[in-house]
């Protein structure tokens, strides 16, 4: 691999993590991160997400494979990785018996900062994240979003190239995971800052990263952009509310004859289309000719959720909620396989 | 969040010098000790409410040929210190390991932040801890009425003596803290440790214990001879051999479970 000193690239050929008496949790992965891009890791949990963040931040030395971070070998070059990067692991790691301020203090102090920036760098940040108000609060007190966002400041200290956020959102309400959304699209266009992110979200994944890998029992299953990948696949999904209660078996029926059933919202009935958009016109006919009428009918675009199952043969967790509600659903148990 | 834009310059961090990641985690390590109370009220209570207790219901024994002092409490006084030093193991151990759980010690490990520095700026809060607590015992030993043979030249001594307990018990609590990562594992090693304390003198003088088996394992413990260097101050005022002994096995104790400490988080520290 070529050594690319000062970018802000990340790549990765063939990088492995096994635990003594475990799995295998990254199976040989290989990935390019394009300086200032938005990289979305997306997966259930164990398939190998924090591992990958873990080894890449160089907290955890791969068993096998190469990875260069910012231009940087993560296993060779562990200091200078260190220097680029910032990071907001999966849980926020914070101290709760002190000050968002103090927080500051010491993460200024011990990156190096001169004396001088220190207070007006952390208030700075603080600032940016909106805890202004909060600052002088012990952090122990603070809510989950609250503690994200000073979370996030504190991995921007030292102005890192590369920022690793490891499932950033989990546990958040909708108002702050939009805002945590904003500012990391912020980081990325217009402070130019390359964004590692693992989600379990597909939403998330959709809106905010630029290419997205689909990561599944330690193995990258598929990799794109987000309109790429479910282009890829291509079947758009046909929800019809039945004009009346009593015709939802009906209506389902003539759906069945072409496609495979699937969760619908409450009242709806919907299939995946096994030859695309253009059996809709199709499906109407059928539907009028047994003398069935519908309230609606949609087309709805290829989801991720789409794109998981066509790779991995299921559904991943917590889509279906996560697409009714229009908003993530909240993650379950942390990734098992962690350092 | 804020929407207003805030044009920072996305740096480079310049690495701190040891001084400066030793100052700055030793004053966090102080403040976050100040401010929980319940790390430090046990270590001064339990301690005291036993030498109350003690003192009292053993005061006979300064009726035993051969017993050093005519009073018990004076000689029991130097029971608080040790145990308020291993207090300070079950502290310094669940502060790191509460780091380990909750994720600040990854934080910490991807700064430039170097080892050594965690485990100085952990000693920073066992010196206040021991610091405070040698005052509080040694004040209401004396309010009680215990004598304090070496007089004022001997309170830095004893000072140096008890807070150097304290890091050394205090370096095997964070050495098990770095190991297990697991608070609940600190504190069940912490009964454990307190064994060492009562098979020791700090109840009899050895030569008076009557049973040959205990007299040999007090022998044999070191924690005996931490006891008599604390008491020589408080009974005999200068006695520089149980000095010597007391000074040198804490110094001993320190070296070896700041070792164990540091070995123990460099392969805890395993980024490369």
């Amino acid at each position: 691999m070529e050594a690319t000193p000062h970018s802000n690239s990340i790549e990765v050929e063939g990088l492995v993590r096994e635990f003594k008496n475990g799995p295998r949790a990254v199976a040989g992965i290989d990935l390019r991160v394009e300086p200032g891009e938005i990289y979305g890791f997306l997966g259930p949990n164990g398939a190998g997400k924090s591992t990958t963040v873990h080894m890449l931040t160089t907290l955890l030395p791969p068993t096998e494979g190469t990875a260069r971070v910012a231009g940087h070998d993560i296993v060779s070059e562990g200091p200078q990785v260190r220097e680029a990067i910032g990071a907001a692991l999966q849980e926020a790691a914070l101290d709760p018996h002190l000050t968002a301020r103090e927080h500051m203090r010491l993460q200024t102090a011990l990156h190096g900062l001169p004396r001088a920036e220190r207070v007006s760098r952390g208030d700075a940040l603080i600032e940016r994240v909106g805890l202004s108000d909060a600052a002088d609060r012990k952090v122990g007190g603070y809510s989950g979003g609250m503690k994200r966002r000073l979370d996030l400041a504190l991995a921007l200290v030292h102005g890192p190239r590369v920022l690793f956020l490891d499932e950033p959102t989990t546990g958040l309400d909708p108002q702050s995971r939009a805002a945590l959304w904003d500012e990391v699209a912020r980081l990325a266009g217009e402070d130019g800052v390359t964004v590692f992110l693992t989600t379990q979200y597909l939403e998330e994944a959709d809106q905010l990263a630029d290419r997205i890998g689909i990561i599944d029992g330690g193995e990258i299953v598929a990799e794109g952009t987000p309109a790429a990948l479910k282009a890829e696949i291509g079947r758009p999904t046909l929800e019809a509310v039945p004009g009346s209660p009593d015709e939802g078996d009906r209506v389902l029926a003539v759906l069945q004859r072409f496609g495979e059933r699937v969760p619908a919202a409450r009242d709806a009935v919907a299939v995946r289309l096994t030859d695309g958009a253009e059996q809709l016109t199709d499906v109407v006919r059928g539907l009028d000719a047994e003398g069935l009428r519908v309230a609606n009918i949609e087309l709805h675009a290829p989801s991720l959720d789409d794109v998981f199952l066509e790779k991995t043969g299921r559904h991943l967790e917590g889509a279906g909620e996560s697409t009714e509600a229009g908003a993530p659903v909240d993650a379950a148990a942390p990734e098992p396989a962690r350092a | 969040m804020s929407t207003v834009a805030v044009a920072l310059p996305l740096g480079r961090s310049r690495g701190s010098t040891l001084r400066t990641q030793v100052g700055s985690l030793a004053g966090r390590s102080v403040l976050r000790t100040l401010r929980q109370p319940a790390m430090i009220v046990p270590s001064l209570v339990f301690p005291l409410f036993l030498l109350a207790v003690n003192s009292a219901g053993l005061s006979a024994a300064t009726q035993i040929p051969g017993f050093p002092t005519d009073s018990y409490l004076t000689f029991v006084l130097a029971f608080p210190f040790i145990q308020g030093a291993l207090f300070a193991t079950m502290n310094s151990g669940q502060a790191l390991a509460e780091d380990i759980e909750n994720g600040f010690f990854n934080r910490l490990s991807l700064t430039p932040m170097r080892g050594s520095a965690l485990i100085a700026g952990q000693l920073a809060s066992l010196i206040v801890i021991g610091f405070i607590q040698a005052t509080v015992y040694l004040t209401a030993g004396l309010a009680a009425g215990a004598d304090f043979a070496a007089g004022p030249l001997g309170v830095p001594v004893l000072f140096a003596l008890s807070i150097m307990i304290s890091i050394g018990f205090g370096g095997i609590g964070m050495f098990m803290a770095i190991r297990s990562g697991s608070g609940e594992a600190v504190q069940g090693m912490f009964p454990l440790l307190f064994v060492l304390l009562f098979f020791s003198s700090t109840s009899l003088p050895r030569n008076l214990i009557q049973q040959d088996w205990f007299r040999t394992v007090a022998t044999i413990n070191p924690v005996s001879y931490l006891v008599e260097g604390i008491r020589s101050l408080l009974i005999y005022g200068w006695d520089w051999e149980a000095l010597a002994l007391a000074f040198g096995i804490a110094t001993a104790l320190i070296a070896g479970s700041i070792t164990i400490a540091s070995l123990a988080l460099k392969e805890r520290m395993v980024r490369s």
